[in-house]
């Protein structure tokens, strides 16, 4: 058809490029945060050595995917090396958007057992579990916990919650724990201000709302499909387990979070944290760096815990990212180059010293890192339970789909936990059956 | 008038020299005049929206280059005419576009009329009163979230101070009643001046001699309000009307940075679904021939209206 | 003594300045908490309850045109001491500063952007309109029309075959592309509101200008231009406000080297969340130009928007 030749032909025009070997300008595109920027003083390195020049395009997160996706579709060249997110991986191996790497890795010598397994599972394996890699782990991410440990050592806080509970007011072992805490701490005037339980992620444009219910679905005994059918849904999706999960998170939203939190993501749970609002926070690991350094709840004030277990299971929410290398660039080798400069446990080291977060185990199993820092320990705990959503190439539909569902349950109360959940069912099953995976 | 000036003058001159004083012809200079915006036009608007009528007919999808791609005939319209979410969508846009018309049209002309009585200072302030509608839109979408935080926004506090409620009671963006009015409140702020500026315009035009015939006929301050002001000012109202109810049709920015269609679907507006189903879910047959749809809407209201607007002009 | 029925009264007057400067006032509340945010520490931007009374800093500013990096404090004490003031401010967050941030492009990519959009549509625009109200054009009314209807359709819903075009033309990501964009998009109003401007000259101006033998195009540029010159700058404001502040397009269209700065504002981030003063910041120097702007057309504003609009 017209528009696809048309549009091929656009493509094509943007791939006839010669592929030279000196002295290229790099573009690295990812997502413009904290990391981010320590990923530019990083890459200074490479430029001394290599001589190539580095550019960066950073997009904010909100529009991290649209744009980036919208950038691949269209066979654009403006990335040459791209951390993208973990679920894109699927669609970007199954439509060429990236060099594949398994041939690169054995010439290298890189091998994927030095990483994390967690990690190379998400973010750089498509199909899941099979030896093909699109990515070499770039950034390692998760969901936890911060609290405030200095509320929590508080001897009259303590001795109220200990006759309350009759346990010790600490680190919850599980959920249900967790949401006592929060009930705890909701509404209670502390210093002269009104302060509430946990900030959680409630976001409906994105993803945040998904990132943060998955962490009581799966502790609950949600799956995304049956382990023994793929794409198999039904009583997966919506086992008793995930209603009860999913009640869960909408009980812990009605109770214990501050007023108008109906829209929260990374960003607006750092803010209520940070201006002391809340007791607890639920956010990926990559602000824990930011919370220590914080002059107002940082410096041992706060501390971390992994996501709590619950009755069918101990799991957390896997963020991150991995590098991968843009099919439709000119400068392949000089991208190439820059992973394996990226790869060395050196610059790995240095990485997660610098504010990145490596995931290569011989920076993280390093005697030295579960004391690195206060938050080292609760990042390895949490590394070692991650689950990711959906990495289908229909991944985008399918999270928002859910993004909808959840939301008009959890924020809008609309519906039952049951209703939302068969509703996700049947979304879901649509979007394979277009998708001709059912 | 049989003949024009120009035709007069050219022909009592000889022919090299009416040349020169015609120069182009009226009819070459015409086209040249409107062809180049209508090329542009053509180019950047009717021939991607001939583009999109062709795709909404198909299953295309921007993000499977590789597969082929099917017509479908008229799968796409039905699913979204039979589509309820769509339906909510609607009611979501019409609830926002019917307040914030209503709200900016008569808080507008109230700001218009006062300002015409041209008190001291009254120049500062309505330069003081435009300022919103300088920011871009996005930009206060992102501050209004701000603004409408319980614990550290202004809104609330603000209202509290005024009503002595505690302004952690009440949430403008979280609460399913009170979103759909906290994206009218933020619109509102800011297109108001918008509306004011066109009203003025229109009350400013209307000439002194028909109030002083007015006042001969001893007419009351309140029925010369009736039959000379509205009237009179009437067609400007409905201009700001037409422009600002296409503009909330397609809103986007504001409402998209503010609430994200939140809670759950409350201020899901169509071209808020309609960026999702494009860019997000990269259905791009199916969103073209929501496009396709909204267009149409728009364009059939439009066109009433205009019509309206006309009959009104030539009163 | 000089006598005006419409002139009101001096008790009107008096109603009408408070209650105007009442409305005034409360809608630019908000607009000044955008202002003092930008002065505020991040601590103090998010303070839990709001502060109205802070210490006023330039924190927002410098790290607005900044890129920073976290440093742990030895190596902080082992760096030499801090050259100049925006620095030192840098260094007492614990950062420093890694380059600069891309707020300058974007601003620059918005003041070409937006100005040249402006330019061209008034350009096109006052051709087109003088043509409409002076000739007599074909099927004139639904050519009006059309220019109108340009107006109605979403930018979403175009936004997908016009990346395409502009990806095959090479006009994807550049300044031209986003100038013909949006003169494109602002054409309809800049001829429906040209036009009533101009269908307000008399004609006799010109048809005397021709008698002196000047041509019709002549004509056009030295007698009619000057005339229409207040509705062209209260023409010339709308667009630009429109093109400025743009939005949906911009984010779509537009990366690494044409992204105006709309889409870049909202999510300026520091450490950890969101730097609100940096976005505040942000958000009042983008005001300024176009804030000027209506200010230097100001008695145009509301001059010409009297001479025209939507009378025949």
């Amino acid at each position: 058809m017209n528009i696809n030749r048309m549009y091929c032909a656009a493509a094509a025009l943007a791939c006839v490029g010669a592929t030279s070997a000196h002295a290229d300008e790099l573009t690295l595109c990812w997502a413009a945060w904290d990391p981010a920027n320590a990923l530019v003083e990083l890459s200074k390195e490479f430029e001394a050595q290599s001589g190539h020049k580095m550019r960066f395009e950073f997009v904010p997160w909100p529009n991290f995917a649209d744009r980036m996706l919208n950038e691949l579709n269209s066979g654009g060249q403006l990335c040459d090396l791209m951390i993208g997110d973990s679920q894109w991986i699927g669609g970007s191996a199954e439509n060429g958007h990236y060099v594949k790497l398994n041939d690169f890795f054995d010439k290298e010598g890189i091998s994927m057992d030095d990483f994390i397994p967690a990690t190379v599972t998400g973010y750089s394996e498509w199909p899941k579990n099979t030896p093909n890699y699109w990515a070499l782990p770039a950034f390692g991410d998760v969901v936890g916990w911060t609290y405030r440990k200095d509320w929590f050592e508080r001897p009259d806080l303590q001795a109220e919650f200990q006759t309350k509970h009759g346990r010790a007011l600490d680190v919850p072992k599980t959920l249900e724990e967790l949401k006592d805490i929060a009930q705890f701490f909701q509404g209670r005037d502390i210093d002269g201000t009104t302060v509430y339980g946990a900030a959680i992620y409630t976001e409906r444009g994105s993803e945040g709302i998904t990132m943060g219910v998955t962490n009581a679905l799966y502790n609950f005994g949600f799956e995304y499909e049956n382990p023994d059918k793929p794409y198999d849904l039904e009583g997966f999706v919506n086992s008793e387990g995930a209603v009860a999960g999913l009640e869960f998170y909408k009980a812990l939203y009605d109770c214990c979070t501050p007023p108008g939190s109906s829209n929260w993501y990374m960003g607006e749970d750092i803010d209520a944290y940070k201006s002391g609002q809340v007791a607890l926070q639920m956010n990926f690991a990559f602000i824990w760096p930011g919370v220590e350094a914080d002059p107002k709840v940082g410096g041992g004030k706060s501390g971390y815990f992994p996501n709590p277990a619950g009755p069918g299971g101990h799991f957390a929410q896997l963020g991150g990212q991995g590098i991968s290398v843009v099919s439709y660039s000119s400068k392949q080798d000089a991208a190439l180059a820059y992973i394996k400069w990226f790869a060395q446990p050196e610059i790995q080291a240095r990485w997660t010293a610098m504010g990145g977060a490596s995931a290569l185990r011989s920076v993280v199993e390093d005697p030295g890192f579960a004391s690195s820092h206060p938050y080292a320990q609760a990042f390895l705990d949490s590394m070692a339970i991650v689950k990711d959503f959906w990495a289908e190439p229909s991944y985008a539909e399918l999270l928002l789909a859910m993004q909808a569902r959840v939301h008009n349950y959890v924020i809008a109360g609309s519906g039952t936990a049951k209703e939302a959940l068969d509703g996700l069912v049947k979304d879901w099953v649509e979007i394979f059956e277009d998708e001709g995976k059912l | 008038m049989a003949q024009s000036p120009i035709t007069r003058a050219a022909q009592a001159t000889p022919e090299p020299l009416a040349r020169r004083i015609r120069g182009l012809s009226d009819r070459a200079i015409a086209w040249i005049f409107i062809a180049p915006s209508i090329f542009l036009l053509l180019a950047v608007n009717i021939f991607p929206l001939i583009w999109t009528i062709r795709l909404s007919f198909t299953d295309y999808r921007v993000n499977r280059p590789n597969r082929d791609i099917e017509w479908v005939g008229l799968q796409n319209y039905r699913r979204i005419l039979t589509d309820s979410d769509i339906w909510q969508t609607m009611q979501a846009t019409a609830h926002f576009l019917i307040w914030t018309i209503v709200l900016q049209v008569l808080i507008g002309f109230a700001l218009a009329w006062l300002i015409n009585s041209k008190f001291r200072s009254s120049n500062f302030w309505t330069t003081i009163i435009v300022l919103p509608m300088m920011l871009s839109p996005a930009v206060v979408g992102n501050f209004w979230t701000f603004l409408y935080q319980p614990q550290i926004g202004l809104f609330n506090h603000a209202i509290a101070f005024v009503t002595g409620a505690d302004p952690a009671s009440f949430s403008m963006i979280g609460d399913v009643a009170l979103a759909p009015w906290a994206i009218v409140i933020a619109d509102t702020w800011m297109w108001t001046p918008f509306v004011m500026l066109i009203c003025l315009a229109g009350l400013r035009s209307i000439p002194e001699s028909i109030y002083e015939a007015a006042e001969c006929d001893r007419a009351s301050k309140w029925r010369q309000f009736w039959t000379l002001t509205v009237p009179m000012v009437l067609p400007f109202l409905m201009l700001a009307v037409l422009f600002r109810g296409i503009e909330n049709f397609k809103m986007f920015d504001l409402v998209v940075q503010l609430t994200g269609g939140g809670p759950g679907n409350t201020t899901e507006l169509t071209s808020i679904n309609l960026k999702r189903e494009a860019f997000e879910k990269w259905r791009t047959g199916y969103a073209s021939a929501y496009a396709v749809i909204l267009f149409v809407t728009v364009f059939g209201l439009a066109s009433i209206y205009v019509k309206a607007l006309n009959r009104v002009k030539d009163r | 003594m000089s006598y005006s029925v419409s002139d009101p009264s001096r008790r009107t007057k008096w109603i009408a300045g408070i209650a105007v400067t009442l409305y005034a006032v409360i809608t630019i509340l908000p607009l000044l908490w955008i202002i003092a945010t930008g002065f505020k520490s991040p601590a103090d931007s998010i303070a839990y309850p709001p502060k109205i009374f802070f210490e006023p800093t330039l924190e927002g500013y410098v790290n607005l045109f900044t890129t920073r990096t976290r440093v742990n404090p030895e190596e902080m004490a082992a760096l030499p001491e801090a050259q100049t003031w925006y620095e030192q401010i840098v260094r007492d967050q614990g950062q420093i500063i890694a380059g600069p941030s891309r707020y300058g492009e974007r601003f620059l990519n918005s003041v070409i952007i937006g100005f040249g959009s402006t330019f061209l549509c008034m350009i096109l625009g006052t051709a087109a309109a003088y043509a409409f109200s002076r000739f007599r054009v074909p099927l004139k009314e639904d050519l009006l029309f059309f220019i109108l209807s340009t107006r109605m359709m979403p930018p979403i819903a175009v936004a997908i075959p016009i990346f395409l075009m502009f990806r095959n033309l090479g006009l994807n990501d550049t300044h031209l592309g986003m100038i013909l964009l949006y003169t494109a998009v602002n054409l309809s109003l800049s001829v429906w509101l040209l036009k009533g401007f101009i269908d307000e000259i008399p004609i006799e101006y010109e048809e005397a200008a021709l008698i002196d033998g000047y041509t019709r195009f002549q004509a056009f540029i030295k007698v009619v231009l000057p005339q229409a010159a207040t509705g062209i700058a209260s023409t010339a404001i709308f667009c630009l406000i429109f093109a400025w502040n743009e939005y949906a397009f911009a984010v779509l269209l537009t990366s690494g080297t044409a992204q105006t700065a709309p889409p870049f504002i909202p999510t300026i981030i520091g450490v950890g969340g969101k730097d609100w003063p940096a976005v505040a910041a942000g958000a009042s120097i983008f005001l300024i130009p176009v804030m000027v702007f209506t200010i230097l057309l100001r008695k145009h504003l509301l001059r010409g928007i009297t001479f025209g609009a939507v009378r025949k």
